[in-house]
């Protein structure tokens, strides 16, 4: 029997079992496949485990990193980069490399150019080349995010604070901005400039356009009491809703966790470096501490495949232990 | 209000600060008429579980209103209006100092974490 897919009754890769066994590995790495529109994902253990069912050549693979933190050295992880770097020796070690990486945000600690150098050093070590970003409110916290443009939009075209929209395999990724001008007492934010380019840069896709977006904060409401939610995500969402596949990938919490809304698969994914309570469960969404021992099993990665025919995306998550 | 009891409460504040207060109690110290509900404790503020405490602190223009940040996550204090200089981001026990000034209201909140808000109200001094 598989590692956690017993049954697969939308024979999209996932069933009840499998996603609560994705959920306890909340805090580790997921690869994402796309295939015919919907997103799969399994566990980079599993892959490594059956020699890797990973896709064709004709298929799309690529690997969510998320929340490396590079520079927070409290109670909760005392070394990030060591953990980080887990990670990226699991990506290494994937039978066929995913075509990509996308990281969803909060790559540093405190936006220091120091911890940026870091994690860039690091990066080096990851035989995938290809990363695309999107920041999170720790890369921004100075300079409204110019040091983090100037260094991870390089590949892309990125407008007005740095969204940007990519074509690969006939899937189309959308890269949103939802951490900068915040307003007081407010959640995350897409704005109205970035709102209107998205209508417009989907305008002329076909409905069977698989779409991919992925920002930092949610863009469903986990839980708007921590944040954890962006205000003005149904106006995004309703300029989507025309498309037969769209999922929506999102760091930010610190946990794997899906929800799935008509055409629209919704999934938070691992942090490399320190879990988050669950919604509600603690004082503040602050950082939490876990035995030691235990660390690795709530850290992770994702992984996204996609096999055309099936306009589906399968969307695993797995741990770093 | 008498001398002693200020300085009482300036040494019992003593035992729990760093040295980077020091001018400021010395300043609180100053402001006789200010100290009076606690001890001039009130013109600190303490970040904790993302929230700013109190979440309303009265002060007198004039005087020096000091944000801690407690928590393993680093926050901002950034006024709504923009009626005073935004802090730099804040890591665990780093702080941030103002002068309050003109009297009126003043909300702030964290730009990081907007759910985050404070309110500042000064006094004539």
């Amino acid at each position: 029997m598989s590692d956690y897919i017993s049954h697969d009754h939308n024979h999209d890769g996932i069933d009840r079992r499998g996603f609560l066994k994705c959920m306890a590995w909340a805090g580790t790495g997921l690869l994402w496949t796309v295939s015919g529109g919907v997103l799969a994902s399994k566990t980079l253990a599993e892959i490594a485990k059956t020699g890797g069912s990973l896709p064709t050549a004709t298929d799309l693979s690529f690997l969510q990193v998320s929340d490396s933190h590079i520079g927070f050295s409290k109670e909760a992880n005392k070394d990030v980069t060591a953990t980080f770097k887990i990670a990226l020796d699991r990506i290494n070690t994937l039978p066929t490399p995913p075509s990509f990486l996308i990281h969803t945000g909060d790559i540093t600690q405190l936006s220091k150019p120091e911890e940026f150098d870091t994690f860039d050093e690091v990066l080096k070590s990851c035989r995938t080349k290809d990363v695309f970003y999107v920041p999170g409110e720790h890369d921004v916290l100075s300079d409204n995010g110019k040091l983090y443009r100037d260094r991870y939009l390089k590949s892309v075209e990125g407008k007005g604070s740095g969204w940007y929209s990519f074509n690969k395999n006939g899937v189309h990724f959308i890269g949103l901005v939802n951490v900068l001008n915040l307003e007081a007492g407010g959640l995350g934010q897409l704005g109205d400039e970035q709102l209107e380019w998205l209508k417009n840069d989907v305008n002329d896709l076909g409905t069977s356009t698989p779409i991919v977006v992925f920002a930092h904060i949610p863009l469903w409401a986990v839980y708007p009491q921590w944040g954890w939610s962006t205000s003005d995500s149904e106006q995004a969402l309703g300029y989507l809703k025309r498309f037969g596949s769209v999922t929506v990938l999102n760091g930010h919490i610190h946990q794997v966790l899906q929800k799935v809304e008509g055409n629209v698969t919704f999934h938070s994914a691992m942090s490399t470096a320190f879990p988050q309570p669950a919604p509600g469960t603690a004082p503040s969404p602050g950082p939490m501490k876990v035995p030691d021992e235990k660390l690795r099993s709530v850290l992770g990665l994702t992984s996204v495949q996609y096999r055309h025919g099936n306009n589906a995306l399968a969307i695993v998550d797995s741990n770093l232990s | 209000m008498t001398t002693i009891r200020l300085k009482n409460k300036l040494a019992a504040l003593l035992c729990g600060i760093t040295l980077l207060n020091l001018p400021f109690l010395v300043r609180a110290n100053e402001m006789k008429d200010t100290a009076g509900d606690a001890g001039g404790k009130a013109t600190q503020i303490e970040i904790k579980d993302f929230h700013f405490n109190p979440q309303t602190l009265t002060v007198k223009s004039g005087e020096k209103v000091t944000w801690i940040n407690r928590d393993d996550e680093p926050h901002t204090v950034v006024s709504v209006e923009k009626q005073f200089k935004k802090s730099p981001p804040l890591d665990t026990d780093q702080e941030f100092t103002i002068t309050a000034g003109a009297p009126g209201t003043y909300t702030y909140f964290c730009s990081v974490h907007p759910k985050m808000t404070g309110t500042i109200v000064v006094e004539k001094s």
